[in-house]
């Protein structure tokens, strides 16, 4: 028996109730690989890596000097979702999502969520997302952040937390529709005897949400993706993206603005671009308005933004709310502009600029946290249990130097799902990324990334720090 | 089309092409090693020098001998057209474009990377013979592949055009490699060596067949250098790919047959019109290896007013300006 010395120890575990129990949705599953041999097992596993890998899904580490493509490592065991569950996260995602662009709308327009108190203006200013230029925008139908992809975690007891809400350029859905095409020739039986809920309706979704942006009065319009490039580390999503959705997949050099609108150059001449999805960041995108050294953005974009010529998903200016300061503040931004109470509760978080967090933070090094207020993927992190009191020497240093840059959050123990690593199944901690778009209305795509620490015992799941993924199984209801 | 997207269909497909080309050129030349007297090395001189890269090469390895001119042609990945640097070109074109070629393509431009890749890092050298075979096959594959999977639009026409135009242009190399064949002594002339040499030259086009159905005599050399620039129907020889390469043109811009409105119309209908009412005895007269010359000369020429005409990403104040 495969499973009969799993031990889900004190974590909370995704497939098992306790040793040797399944979780009711996982029973099928589990009975499967406990009737395949081990050898087999590992053939699947070893199929499914090389098709992915056949497929191109791969992705470029920057720090990586041979500019070579790894693939994301992928494991044979999904992470299941009952349903009820999923109707949870379902619901306390929209309501965040909302809440999250109406904070945008506002703290872009009048302001009110700081003249009521409830946020301060200076941590609005001073977060890096933040761009004064944006001020007064109004994109097309009063959405700012059309694709989400927040991070949730489970902790000991089950609960589920957000950790981050990702309103730049969330990326990692190309994994999830790949990821579920490998699984169903992996476990073809189990999806025949389980509901699980299907995930490819995303690409037409996504698009129903980049049109719904095209002005009512334009009948021929042209919807393009915009990547940095194929040394992006994303490149292939992109690419993915474009293809499913049947859009241009363009870069910067490919576009110019001319008599006031967006155009790109084609083998017949110019033609006007209607609908951005951009994948590059606000700092990239237009050096005119942003960051004047970006050789990948298209000068005086912004302006043809400003004057409704042009749709932008996300709109200029979200990454205000990734900021982890500004994140800590999103149960206020719920209870005040939806006037409920968030179904999603954030994980605890210490705002260091704070002087009597910061003291229980510097006190607590050892068991905390810490982060960068304006970082992603893992960097710029400070995990106190794991680290040495040197590196907690220096956490404390760049704390006390820069406060409104750091925040410090408990070490949480990740729920874990069994993982095939090398003969044997072992428990590895798991987080998840589900995919929320914001078109004629919310919806939230069953399923999600699951992102998994592939090293023994480690809590980091990012792609660029070792990290694996797995498919995610939501059931129907 | 966007022109970045038509460069790297157009470019993909050449650097396939000329991939699959080098491995012809050098299978065959393996080839006909094997049948040569002991102790001759000149046979893999003219190799880089058709390819018109003799000075980088003696740049890098000094001496010509068989092993370094093989490495250099196949796994150098400083040297641009190497048959590894030719795929790692290709593939970076193909995954600019992944959306817009079908998934198929891809793989195939995938699977071709890897397999020279692999032979390259491997301790052990490879069976050059199989795997020349294999390169051309891996080629072909891709070939067919563009043909049943990919909508014949655009794109695939500046696919088309890419791989004639390369095709044509590696056809004049080919034939002239036996203008670079210095023979051991003038008595070699049209003896067996000499037939030997022309009939592998005629293998590394896979003509000899073809041409053995069109001329009954003996293999000589006017009549090879006729079937390999001017027969209207065998796909590698020259006038063949111009004629396929005008066409594609023609369904890109749309401009009627036989007429022009731009300067690459004009020189690639004014190149295919010559070649069609050309007699070898006149290509003979002023000397093939400078007729080739000239006609390697014209076929850039075309390449470079297709990147003026469709390709050229023009700088903004030049726009403005008008």
């Amino acid at each position: 028996m495969k499973f009969s010395n799993y031990d889900p120890g004190q974590f909370y575990d995704e497939l098992f109730e306790s040793r040797g129990v399944p979780r009711a949705d996982a029973q099928t599953l589990i009975d499967r690989i406990e009737s395949l041999t081990m050898p087999e097992l590992q053939r699947r596993q070893r199929a499914a890596q090389s098709a992915l890998f056949k497929m191109g899904v791969t992705f470029n580490v920057y720090s990586d000097d041979q500019g070579t493509e790894k693939i994301f490592p992928f494991d044979i065991v999904p992470r299941i979702v009952s349903a009820s569950e999923w109707a949870t996260l379902d619901k306390g995602l929209k309501q965040r999502i909302e809440a999250l662009n109406q904070f945008l709308a506002d703290i872009y327009g009048d302001q009110k969520i700081i003249k009521d108190g409830i946020i301060p203006a200076e941590l609005i200013e001073s977060a890096s997302g933040f761009h004064k230029v944006c001020m007064g925008l109004k994109p097309p139908k009063g959405i700012w952040c059309h694709i989400t992809g927040s991070d949730l975690v489970r902790d000991r007891n089950g609960n589920w937390l957000v950790l981050e809400d990702n309103l730049r350029c969330p990326s990692g859905v190309s994994y999830v529709l790949e990821n579920r095409r490998v699984m169903k020739s992996t476990f073809p039986q189990v999806f025949q005897q389980v509901p699980i809920r299907p995930v490819e309706e995303y690409p037409g979704r996504l698009l129903d949400t980049l049109t719904n942006l095209v002005p009512d009065h334009i009948t021929d319009a042209t919807v393009a993706l915009l990547s940095p490039g194929i040394y992006n580390s994303a490149y292939f999503e992109h690419s993915f993206l474009a293809q499913q959705m049947g859009v241009e997949l363009v870069e910067g050099r490919d576009l110019v603005v001319i008599d006031g609108f967006l155009q790109m150059r084609t083998t017949k001449g110019l033609r006007r671009v209607d609908v951005l999805y951009r994948r590059i960041d606000d700092d990239f995108i237009d050096p005119t308005a942003f960051r004047s050294d970006s050789l990948l953005g298209i000068p005086g974009l912004m302006d043809v933004y400003r004057q409704g010529r042009l749709g932008l998903a996300n709109a200029l200016g979200t990454g205000v709310a990734d900021d982890k300061v500004i994140y800590a503040y999103v149960p206020e931004m719920i209870r005040y502009y939806l006037n409920e109470e968030p179904l999603l509760s954030n994980v605890p978080t210490y705002l260091c600029l704070d002087p009597k967090q910061q003291d229980h933070v510097l006190q607590n090094l050892d068991k905390l946290v810490v982060k960068a207020a304006n970082e992603s993927g893992g960097y710029g992190m400070l995990i106190g249990p794991h680290a040495t009191p040197e590196e907690r020497e220096e956490f404390a240093l760049k704390i006390k130097a820069n406060p409104r840059n750091y925040i410090a959050q408990p070490t949480l123990d990740l729920s874990r799902v069994p993982t095939l690593i090398e003969d044997e199944f072992q428990g590895c901690h798991v987080d998840l990324r589900p995919y929320v778009l914001y078109g004629k209305d919310i919806f939230v795509n069953p399923g999600g990334l699951t992102r998994v620490a592939l090293k023994k015992g480690s809590l980091v799941v990012n792609s660029s720090q070792g990290g694996g993924s797995k498919d995610t199984w939501v059931i129907s209801e | 089309m966007l022109s970045r997207v038509a460069n790297s269909i157009y470019w993909l497909n050449r650097y396939i092409e000329r991939a699959e080309n080098i491995a012809r050129f050098s299978d065959v030349n393996f080839n006909m090693s094997l049948d040569m007297p002991m102790g001759m090395v000149q046979q893999w001189e003219p190799l880089i020098m058709t390819s018109g890269d003799r000075t980088l090469f003696i740049e890098r390895y000094g001496k010509v001998t068989p092993e370094k001119v093989i490495h250099f042609l196949t796994f150098d990945e400083a040297y641009p057209n190497s048959i590894l640097s030719c795929l790692n070109s290709a593939r970076e074109n193909a995954r600019s474009v992944r959306e817009i070629i079908s998934s198929e393509m891809w793989e195939q431009v995938n699977n071709f990377y890897h397999f020279v890749k692999d032979a390259a890092k491997s301790d052990k050298v490879p069976n050059w013979p199989s795997f020349f075979k294999q390169v051309k096959l891996e080629s072909h594959l891709f070939v067919g592949i563009t043909d049943v999977t990919m909508t014949h639009n655009e794109g695939w026409h500046f696919g088309q055009l890419g791989r004639f135009l390369e095709r044509a242009e590696k056809t004049t190399r080919i034939l002239d490699v036996k203008y670079f064949i210095l023979l051991p002594s003038v008595r070699d002339i049209g003896s067996t060596l000499d037939e030997l040499q022309w009939a592998a030259l005629l293998r590394s086009a896979s003509a000899y067949e073809m041409y053995r159905k069109q001329d009954l005599q003996r293999i000589n050399p006017t009549a090879v250098a006729k079937f390999l620039l001017l027969d209207p129907e065998f796909p590698r020889s020259i006038r063949f790919c111009i004629h396929w390469a005008e066409r594609s043109l023609h369904q890109i811009t749309g401009t009627p047959k036989g007429t022009w409105c731009n300067p690459v119309e004009r020189n690639l209908g004014k190149l295919r019109s010559d070649l069609d009412y050309l007699m070898i005895d006149e290509v003979i007269g002023t000397g093939l290896h400078q007729f080739l010359d000239a006609l390697q000369g014209r076929i850039n020429n075309v390449d470079d007013c297709v990147f003026k005409m469709f390709f050229d990403l023009k700088p903004l104040d030049m726009i403005n300006g008008g």
